[in-house]
């Protein structure tokens, strides 16, 4: 099995540097026999090897069909290998191994669609993941962003003071807009904790801005945090450090549960989305979320249909909405979405295949985190999705996820597709009727 | 020959049925034990309602994206097993030494239509290895265990056929049939062939995972 | 605690203040705060554009800020609120703020003796400042911070040394620790979490995480000898001095102390943990499988459970215990094993009496508010209350409201639940 694609990146090769193979052996070993069980065992027992799975991929339809890239062809690369060599493998295949886990899979689970023995592929990369951070081989990136979670509880180390700052700055630019505007901070007892990832207030803070607006609008009665846990993000999840996946959720979720809100709001994230109804909740113990969280394609939802939202006019160009895959496939969304989308735009092309099945923006699954060195991997491994935008024939995007946001966006120009993207928060706020403004 | 007819059919059956049934429940046991050791948050999941809604709809060949995009492989997979299941429970030859054994009967497929599908079997099974000897994606997925999880099916069924039209010696013909079944039934708790003990049960989880906590659908 | 013997303790209800008549004065009122002996009541308010300042019982500060939050009665009543004028932040306290001003200013919290702590940034540096005075050291970064409870020292986590950016390498080698008073601790290490001082004010105890893999707990920088998988907040035995913290091992979790594994690794989640006064008992919440949250006192769980358990307190004798229970949506109050009969849209964390005999909490039912006592309500719902206090000899209680737009405090005799 020969591997041509190795990128440079200087956190796998700084990993790579430092293994033994006796340090490679006791390492996969403990995790296979420590925090694996039946589940692993049946999956790599019970694949057919069908190759069913492969034209789930997006990495394997863009790449023609190259069998290296489809979801059991990667399984076979790594943790196949890892099995059938009894964890005898070298440096070198570990940084082969975290290169395809890291960066060739996004955990979408578009391969779940296509397994007649339902075996989980995201599962099991997942697994391939945990091996490597606990190797020590993780991509420079990504490793930066789960550093900055383990050091600052938020992915972009915005420092303590930087997070209200920015929510009162946010508060201010608004209030010329709508002169009673508030981010009420720590208001205990508040119906809503509005939660957001850390990129809006370091890049994106009209997202904060358009979101405080609605909720005013709206007559919502909200709270954001001023303490650390504010940011339900979670890269940690993706880097295969579990212990301080746990460590983010147990503060996010405290931070509202101690504010005796009724439930949380996010902000269109799809990761941390994941992170509160499936993974970080359960290493916690909580088998769903301690606090309701409510994404906010369900909330502007709800708020149309309970009239609190009204629209000056609706979006009139035809306008195509994607998927994103942890709050469609992982979260069953997909009829808010559409009914927002609708309630918003005159005329809603649909992208196929769509819902469910729709292709990943191959940015999610922290494959946008490992950062500029693997951007072509993902511009490459995702023709697909490309294709599938451009035969919608329109010119705008609905992406209600940033990783999503991101990934298209990266698309959209190296395919030079000329199409915008926005989120459901950026149509709303557009579209919405205002108060005046002396 | 008489002899080792007479021991194929008498103790190595009576070792391979023991190994199927008692290897398979240790596999079923352990592999439950295990899950509740090491995988207690996802036992935790399991639906009864939405593995069900999972199994049912994977039973449906045009039911599921997978089965859709592979419309020749879902049609043999699916000819493949049944035939799989009903030639073996139902050949008259098979329902005659329950019979003999245990004096136990019940109908039986008419000889005509069991060797059909036994041929029909053999031909999925070259269709499987041709895929898996042609098709790319498959041929970079393949180990020694996957012939071997096909190989043992095939021969037991192809000997079948070849015994039953009295192709070469007969005798041996039946000799290898019935040996090539008893290995297919002790492999099954110790082969990929174990998809049959375990695949119910993974496809239940990713069922349950999908509908109870995912609320979308798996297929 | 307050001193709360000075109070008036008379029973009866008495209208402090009429805060409905506030919002005609006012382009708008934030939201009310009350003082723990219940004889004041404040919010921001809006008085002009962009103008804001604080109001107490209908008087207002004498100047106008850009911006007021943060708004907190310290423990003795006096109101404090972090403003901010010509975009440099300070602390107000009663409406005088402290002579310097800062880059920011956050996290105001209260020592017993008096002193008001906050959380500063100060040209781009991070530190702590009691009463307005600054450590000399200031950091790169800090956060977690905390107050010993005489409110005479302070410890946060800092960051010495400058981090490039994606500069993983220096990360790893370990730029964190914990700086008492200003003053770093000598070992450096990958991370820190929640700094707790010792029931005497000498002692720091943190978690420490020593490498990617590696969590263990440090007192006074010195970290135990054992490390585990993960760890939780560490806390201080307030006789012995011993430290005790919820550690992580072959994925299931139990408590060590002083090192020492006390309560062993079989839980699914073990957190949360509290000392007796006395120092006898240890107290925690834990889930014995995933999904089943309780409280545990010395390792031993009670019988009933919730999926999601918070907000555990325990008496001052140390031999009682409650903890909110959550289902769904539906708050219910777990005391001494069992569940109290009735279910709540909220419930915040119950307050024993100081002779530990009686337990009430504020709770939320049907969008109006009151206090329970040992699972019977107040004869009265409120638009709003705060969480009750118990008088000294445990036979009444405060019950501070807002009632048809009036700030009440009322001394209930506990006879009347």
């Amino acid at each position: 099995m020969t591997f041509d694609r190795k990128i440079e990146d200087a956190g796998l090769t700084r990993g790579v540097s430092r293994l033994t193979p006796q340090r490679i052996e006791d390492t996969l070993r403990q995790v296979l026999e420590g925090e694996t069980g039946a589940k692993l065992k049946l999956y790599a027992e019970t694949c057919m090897r069908c190759g069913m799975c492969s034209e789930a991929c997006h990495y394997y339809m863009s790449h023609d069909g190259d069998p290296s890239y489809s979801p059991a062809g990667k399984v076979h690369q790594t943790m196949g290998e890892i099995l059938r060599k009894d964890c005898k493998v070298t440096p070198e295949f570990v940084y082969q191994m975290a290169q395809i886990a890291y960066t060739e899979c996004n955990l979408c689970r578009r391969c779940v669609h296509y397994c007649p023995l339902g075996i989980d592929t995201g599962y099991i990369m997942s697994t391939v993941r945990r091996m490597c951070h606990k190797l020590g081989v993780t991509p420079q990136y990504i490793q930066d962003t789960a550093h900055s979670h383990a050091a600052t509880m938020n992915q972009m180390w915005l420092k303590d003071d930087e997070w209200m700052d920015t929510l009162q700055w946010q508060e201010d630019e608004a209030r010329d807009e709508m002169p009673n505007l508030r981010i009420p901070l720590d208001k205990e007892g508040a119906e809503i904790y509005y939660s957001v990832i850390a990129p809006e207030p370091k890049f994106r803070t009209q997202l904060i801005y358009q979101a405080a607006f609605i909720m005013n609008e709206a007559g919502v009665d909200f709270t954001m945090p001023t303490s650390p846990g504010w940011d339900n993000s979670d890269m940690c999840m993706f880097s295969g450090d579990f212990e301080m996946m746990g460590r983010l959720k147990k503060i996010h979720f405290e931070s509202a549960l101690d504010l005796k809100v009724k439930k949380i709001v996010m902000g269109e994230c799809g990761h941390a989305f994941r992170s509160i109804y499936d993974q970080g909740n359960r290493w916690d113990g909580w088998d769903m979320y301690p606090i309701e969280v409510v994404h906010s394609v369900e909330f502007f939802w709800e708020l149309f249909e309970a009239g609190k939202i009204k629209l000056r006019e609706k979006f009139h160009e035809p306008i195509t909405i994607h998927d994103p895959c942890n709050i469609i496939r992982g979260r069953g969304l997909m009829e808010q979405s559409r009914k927002l989308a609708h309630a918003l735009c005159d005329n809603v092309v649909e992208m196929h295949p769509n819902l469910e099945h729709n292709y990943c923006c191959a940015a999610g699954g922290g494959v946008i985190n490992c950062g500029p060195p693997f951007k072509n991997v993902r511009m490459k491994g995702n023709r697909i999705k490309a294709e599938q935008l451009k035969a919608t024939g329109v010119k705008t995007i609905l992406a209600p996820c940033h990783n999503c946001h991101g990934g298209l966006e990266d698309l959209v120009h190296y395919y030079e597709l000329g199409m915008d993207i926005k989120f459901f928060g950026d149509l709303i706020y557009d579209l919405m009727e205002k108060p005046e403004v002396e | 020959m008489n002899s080792i007819y007479a021991f194929v059919v008498g103790p190595l059956a009576w070792i391979a049925w023991g190994v199927f049934i008692f290897g398979s429940l240790y596999k079923v046991v352990s592999m439950y034990q295990l899950a509740k050791a090491k995988d207690g948050s996802s036992l935790h999941y399991m639906s009864f309602k939405y593995g069900m809604r999972s199994i049912l709809h994977w039973l449906n060949p045009v039911g599921t994206l997978g089965w859709q995009s592979n419309p020749y492989t879902a049609l043999v997979t699916f000819v493949f097993h049944l035939c799989l299941v009903i030639v073996p429970l139902f050949l008259m030859g098979h329902v005659v030494l329950w019979d003999q054994f245990f004096g136990i009967t019940w109908p039986t497929l008419p000889d005509t239509i069991a060797d059909i599908m036994s041929i029909v079997f053999v031909a999925c099974c070259v269709y499987f290895g041709l895929r898996r000897f042609l098709q790319r994606d498959v041929r970079f997925l393949t180990t020694g265990k996957d012939w071997i999880a096909l190989a043992i099916p095939a021969l037991t069924f192809l000997f079948g056929v070849l015994a039953y039209h009295q192709i070469g010696n007969d005798k041996v013909m039946l000799v290898l049939h019935i040996l090539c079944g008893e290995i297919m039934l002790i492999s099954i708790p110790f082969s990929r062939l174990s998809h049959m003990l375990f695949g119910f049960f993974t496809r239940a989880y990713m069922g349950s995972e999908f509908g109870g906590v995912r609320h979308s659908k798996d297929w | 605690m307050p001193n709360a013997s000075t109070w008036d303790w008379n029973p009866g209800r008495r209208e402090v203040q009429d805060v409905s008549s506030w919002s005609s004065k006012f382009e708008w009122v934030e939201e009310f705060q009350a003082s723990s002996d219940g004889e004041k009541v404040g919010a921001v308010v809006k008085t002009g554009d962009m103008e804001f300042t604080a109001c107490v019982n209908g008087k207002v500060w004498d100047e106008r800020y850009e911006r007021v939050f943060y708004l907190k009665f310290s423990p003795d009543s006096r109101l404090t609120g972090i403003i901010q004028q010509d975009g440099e932040w300070c602390l107000s306290v009663d409406g005088q703020h402290w002579p310097e001003t800062y880059g920011y200013i956050w996290d105001t919290t209260f020592g017993s003796n008096g002193s008001i702590v906050c959380a500063v940034q100060q040209d781009g540096e991070y530190g702590m400042g009691v009463d307005g005075v600054l450590w000399e050291n200031l950091f790169a970064n800090a956060n977690n911070f905390a107050t010993s409870g005489d409110g005479k020292k302070t410890a946060a986590v800092v960051q010495i040394a400058p981090l490039a950016q994606a500069d993983i390498e220096t990360f790893q080698k370990g730029i964190y620790t914990v700086a008492v008073n200003g003053e770093a601790w000598d070992n450096v290490f990958m991370n820190c979490y929640t700094p707790v001082f010792d029931a005497k004010s000498e002692k720091v105890a943190c978690q420490i995480r020593r490498t990617l893999y590696d969590y263990t707990i440090a007192v006074d920088g010195k970290i135990w000898q054992r490390e585990f998988q993960c760890v939780w907040d560490p806390c201080f035995n307030p006789v012995s001095g011993a430290v005790a913290a919820p550690v992580r091992l072959g994925g299931k979790w139990g408590m060590a102390q002083d090192g020492e594994v006390i309560w062993p690794a079989e839980f699914a989640q073990c957190w949360h943990q509290q000392y007796s006064a006395d120092g006898s008992k240890l107290w925690a919440i834990v889930a014995p499988k995933l999904g089943t949250f309780t409280v545990a006192k010395d390792g031993n769980p009670w019988n009933i459970s919730a999926p999601v358990v918070i907000d555990l307190s325990v008496s001052p004798d140390g031999n009682r215990a409650s903890a909110l229970g959550k289902t769904g949506y539906v708050y219910t109050i777990m005391c001494d094993g069992k569940v109290w009969d009735d279910s709540y849209a909220m419930a915040w964390k119950a307050v024993f009496s100081p002779d530990s005999t009686k337990v009430a909490a504020k709770v939320e039912k049907n969008g109006r508010f009151t206090v329970v006592l040992d699972g019977k309500p107040y004869g009265q719902d409120f638009d709003q209350c705060w969480e009750p206090i118990f008088s000294p000899c445990s036979t009444k209680v405060l019950i501070r409201a807002i009632d048809g737009g009036k700030f009440v405090r009322i001394v209930a005799d506990v006879s009347d639940f």
